[in-house]
């Protein structure tokens, strides 16, 4: 089947099986490998993406289902040379380790911050709970998260990263 | 001459991680990410049946699938006598069955073929028969007289039985419990859980035909030590095996044994002639790779009546899996367990281990712990939390009065170690004060006065961790120490390579701090290279929290070795003798001068174009090192819980974790460690169990049923720390990655059955669901009797 998807602000077409799941579509054929696959049964949320701005598991949706719709990974966070504010605050509160499920986190984070500019530490908490992180203990994802709320709004300096 | 005054970011500094810049614009490279021209890509066939033989397989359908290149089947692997491998632990483990399937799970046939849809379009088309036989699910059947015998491939292997162990002063126990005024008994059961790094385990073999070059990435925590095995196992000069861990998605112990998926992805590469990719799904993860655990555990204490504990008994009962491949020093069989002696002055102590064979995963990997020394610390800390109840004592006081005293180190225990350092009363009085322990005990009597059930639990465990020295510790042979290499280039900037493997350590930071530490580099100009065999100093690897005890005392030394190189270069430029330069925070000066001044960087410039006569050009250096001892990190966590009596739901109110890992190199990457630790010591006191039911079926292979924590259940952590430095360590540092899984599982369930303790609930095995807490509140009567 023939599908168009923009990704990352580009519009990109490609010709898959319907059974393409949209995890390989964005990993395998559109190359862009910093979307992970971790669990398979959308529980982990190491697979994590935003379909038109809204965080979506993308081992539990065929590629297909993109078609005509708007895909961002991680790789579409930074704009430029210019990081988004979660990926600055997510270095500045080490709120990652491994980096297997930041991705995952950072989109969440950044859905979670454009519908709630200030969120507490609940609200972050109950964002993420459906992406797991082995290695952290989520306190300075949470952190990081509500960090990147006082950069976007203008009331910290973003450190250098 | 440089006189700058920027101060050097060394040792207790907390340095951002470099290793983030790539990970936060998701331009790590993990296993799944590399992609070679040509590759292929497989998938692997495994038993649905706990126990059964194989008579026949055909994979004629499969082979005929459009896109499949080669389906690989035991019996192929036996004509290369690759059909059995060695475990860790010096048993030997099918790579693709031939005789008989031993768990569920088990790996049969695999397909390689263009692409893994069609690999697992292609394993369904593979008929495999089978006739079962009776599963063996339990140690206890698996020991009894009549039960199967599921190792019929190894000859003198009549039963099930694998191996007995004992260790420590069976008299002196004997005759401290026929003295003792009081014992106390705990039975328990520390069920099978799975490290489940949320990236699964997979490799991709590329083997030239043309050269023989084997180039296997693999997510390895142990890539030097995987190449001597595969060198031994497969025949392959071990010059010609390049084995590269690139960034690892968390390993916990999971990525450390050689799994049958990366020996018959390097058999087909072989065979075939182009690189093979295998990337396990999660159930294939959680069904067939390293599980971690499952002691079924007795332990006795002898007491005074006044509480001064006089010796220790325990046996063990431990559930092998259908192949022993415990990842652990070849000298010990259940790991480091007989530190159950913990934290106390325990004058006389005997331990007896027995393994069994039983139709389940091999495995046996130390889930973010030092071989086994998590089982060992949660049975004590039970243990001594059920004493003090038994003998009316507060259990924070029965600590306090049996903690082994901070003058009484270099401490040997009654099981043979010796502890390296420690100041436990401390660490206690510490986290007790912040929780503010004796205000709790008063309001948890008015609370249960009102009905209500809270409870306060507290773990001080004391972890071993570092493995060398040498003499004592090896795995199949190798023995156990570590490497680094250190190259200053005429700029002052740096390379240091080492032989551990990070998986989230944030070693390309911490290692940079120790080298800035010890002659002056800034960190962010040492570039820190890991995982490639090619490239680095050979080690045993990363795991058992030994990277920074072993690799992190051999950066300390390499760089120490190179100082004493530039001092010699230092007294030189600034027209001294040797004896009269001194180091200190990055600069080279005259004794009795401190104006005169040289910088690393100045001497690094020299040390290629302005050298003494008769001096090598250059400032490098490699040093392996040999552990004098293990490190012995310590703390006290201290939880307090709320439990429904209606429902079994607990809640944490608190949880308060004291540690001391001796000197910090980054406190940042340590807190967060701890984090990480404590969080999956919740998952295992709480919910994390992989379960079989009596068919040997795996009913907990995947994330919907292996149930982990995710932020909305997972406590507020607030940490404490202590310092009491390693002695024999160049930089007094000890292993703190696991010290949070080792200690906190008992603090957990200790707050429960605290809380439940009046109802008489004495014991409820993890994880504690709130069904089972439920169960417990019930069996004892209820929770109106309060």
């Amino acid at each position: 089947m023939k599908i168009s998807v923009k990704v990352n602000g580009t519009e990109r077409t490609a010709d898959v099986e319907p059974r393409l799941l949209l995890v390989h579509l964005i990993r395998e054929t559109f190359g862009l490998t910093g979307t992970h696959e971790g669990c398979d049964t959308t529980s982990c949320g190491a697979c994590t993406v935003l379909l038109d701005g809204t965080p979506v598991k993308s081992c539990t949706l065929f590629g297909v289902q993109a078609d005509g719709r708007e895909v961002t990974t991680v790789e579409g966070l930074a704009a430029g040379a210019e990081l988004h504010p979660v990926q600055v605050a997510f270095k500045e509160e080490h709120g990652l380790q491994c980096g297997f499920c930041t991705s995952g986190m950072m989109l969440v984070g950044k859905a979670l911050l454009e519908r709630n500019p200030d969120p507490s530490d609940d609200d972050v908490r109950w964002a993420i709970s459906g992406n797991i992180c082995r290695c952290t203990g989520y306190m300075n994802i949470v952190k990081a998260i509500q960090l990147a709320a006082r950069i976007k709004a203008g009331a910290t300096e973003p450190a250098k990263v | 001459m440089s006189t700058e005054t920027e101060e050097i970011r060394g040792l207790g500094h907390r340095v951002k991680r470099k290793e983030d810049d790539r990970f936060i614009r998701g331009k790590g490279t993990y296993i799944d990410d590399i992609k070679l021209p040509g590759m292929l890509h497989m998938a692997i066939l495994r038993s649905p049946y706990a126990h059964a033989t194989i008579t026949g397989i055909d994979t004629s359908k499969a082979q005929a699938v459009p896109g499949v290149v080669a389906v690989v089947t035991g019996e192929l692997m036996a004509q290369h006598k690759l059909a059995w491998m060695p475990t860790l632990s010096g048993d030997t483990q099918a790579v693709l069955a031939t005789d008989k399937v031993r768990f569920q799970g088990q790996e049969v046939a695999a397909v390689i073929a263009e692409d893994l849809y069609t690999a697992k379009d292609a394993l369904e088309l593979i008929a495999v028969e089978y006739e079962p036989i009776e599963p063996v699910v339990t140690p206890q059947r698996a020991m009894e007289s009549d039960a199967p015998v599921i190792r019929t491939d190894k000859e003198g292997q009549d039963s099930n039985h694998i191996y007995h162990w004992e260790s420590g002063d069976k008299d002196a126990t004997d005759k401290a419990f026929a003295d003792a005024e009081a014992v106390v008994a705990l039975d328990t059961f520390y069920p099978r859980s799975h490290p489940a790094p949320v990236e699964t385990c997979g490799c991709v073999a590329d083997i030239n035909p043309a050269t023989g070059q084997a180039t296997i990435y693999m997510t390895s925590q142990a890539p030097h030590a995987i190449r001597t095995v595969f060198a031994l196992v497969a025949g392959l000069p071990e010059e010609k095996i390049r084995i590269v861990s690139p960034d690892i998605g968390g390993g916990f112990g999971n990525k450390v044994p050689v799994y049958p998926g990366y020996v018959v992805a390097t058999a087909a590469s072989l065979l075939l002639g182009r690189p093979v990719k295998w990337i396990e799904d999660r159930t294939e993860n959680l069904i067939s790779t390293g599980f971690a655990r499952d002691f079924h555990m007795h332990g006795e204490m002898a007491l005074k009546k006044d509480g001064t504990m006089t010796g220790l008994r325990v046996s063990l009962l431990a559930d092998e899996g259908a192949f022993h491949a415990d990842a652990q020093p070849s000298k010990f069989k259940v790991g480091l367990f007989h530190i159950v002696t913990g934290s106390y002055d325990l004058p006389a102590a005997h331990v007896t281990a027995d393994g069994a064979y039983t139709n389940k995963a091999p495995g046996g990997v130390a889930y973010r712990c030092s071989f086994r020394v998590t089982e060992a610390s949660y049975l004590i800390e039970r243990l001594v939390q059920n004493a003090a109840y038994e003998l009316g004592m507060d259990p924070a006081d029965l600590r306090l009065k049996n903690f082994i005293d901070k003058d009484q180190f270099p401490y040997t225990s009654a099981t043979g170690f010796v502890y390296d350092s420690g100041d436990y009363h401390a660490a206690m009085n510490m986290a007790l004060e912040k929780v503010s322990y004796r205000e709790l005990r008063k309001e948890q009597e008015e609370a249960r006065a009102r009905g209500e059930l809270v409870g306060i639990g507290l773990a001080s465990f004391t972890e071993i961790v570092g493995a060398g020295p040498h003499k004592d510790y090896d795995i199949l042979g190798l023995k156990m120490s570590d490497g680094a290499e250190l190259r200053i280039h005429p700029t002052g900037k740096a390379i240091l390579k080492i032989s551990v493997q990070t998986q989230g350590q944030g070693h390309e930071t911490t290692f940079a701090q120790i080298v800035a530490e010890e002659i002056g580099i800034q960190p962010e100009d040492v570039k820190v290279m890991h995982g490639d065999t090619d490239n680095t100093p050979y080690g045993l690897g990363t795991y058992a929290s030994r990277s920074t005890p072993v690799s992190g005392a051999a950066t300390a030394m390499v760089t120490r070795r190179v100082r004493e190189k530039a001092a010699k270069i230092a007294a030189h430029l600034l027209e001294v003798s040797e004896e009269d330069v001194e180091f200190a925070k990055g600069k080279f000066s005259v004794k009795g001068a401190p104006d005169k001044v040289v910088t690393i960087q100045d001497v690094a410039f020299a040390a290629y174009t302005n050298f003494p006569d008769g001096m090598e050009a250059g400032l490098e250096g490699v040093y392996y090192y040999d552990p004098p001892n293990l490190t012995f990190p310590f703390g006290t966590y201290a939880v307090v819980v709320e439990v429904d009596p209606d429902t079994g739901v607990w809640k944490v109110r608190r949880m308060v974790a004291v540690d001391d890992c001796g000197v910090r190199i980054n406190p940042m990457i340590v807190e967060g460690q701890i984090h990480g630790g404590l969080c999956e010591g919740f998952g295992i006191a709480a919910m994390e169990q992989i379960t079989f039911d009596e068919d040997g079926n795996c009913i907990g292979a995947n994330f919907t049923d292996y149930l982990l924590p995710t932020a909305w259940e997972t406590p507020r952590f607030e940490l404490g720390e202590t310092v009491t430095p390693s002695p024999h360590h160049p930089i007094g540092a000890k292993g703190v990655g696991e010290s949070a899984t080792v200690g906190s599982p008992a603090a957990f369930v200790n707050a429960v059955i605290d809380a439940l303790w009046p109802l008489g609930v004495r014991n409820i095995d993890m994880p504690l669901t709130s069904a089972k807490v439920w169960e417990a509140i019930q069996a004892a009567g209820g929770s109106k009797k309060t």
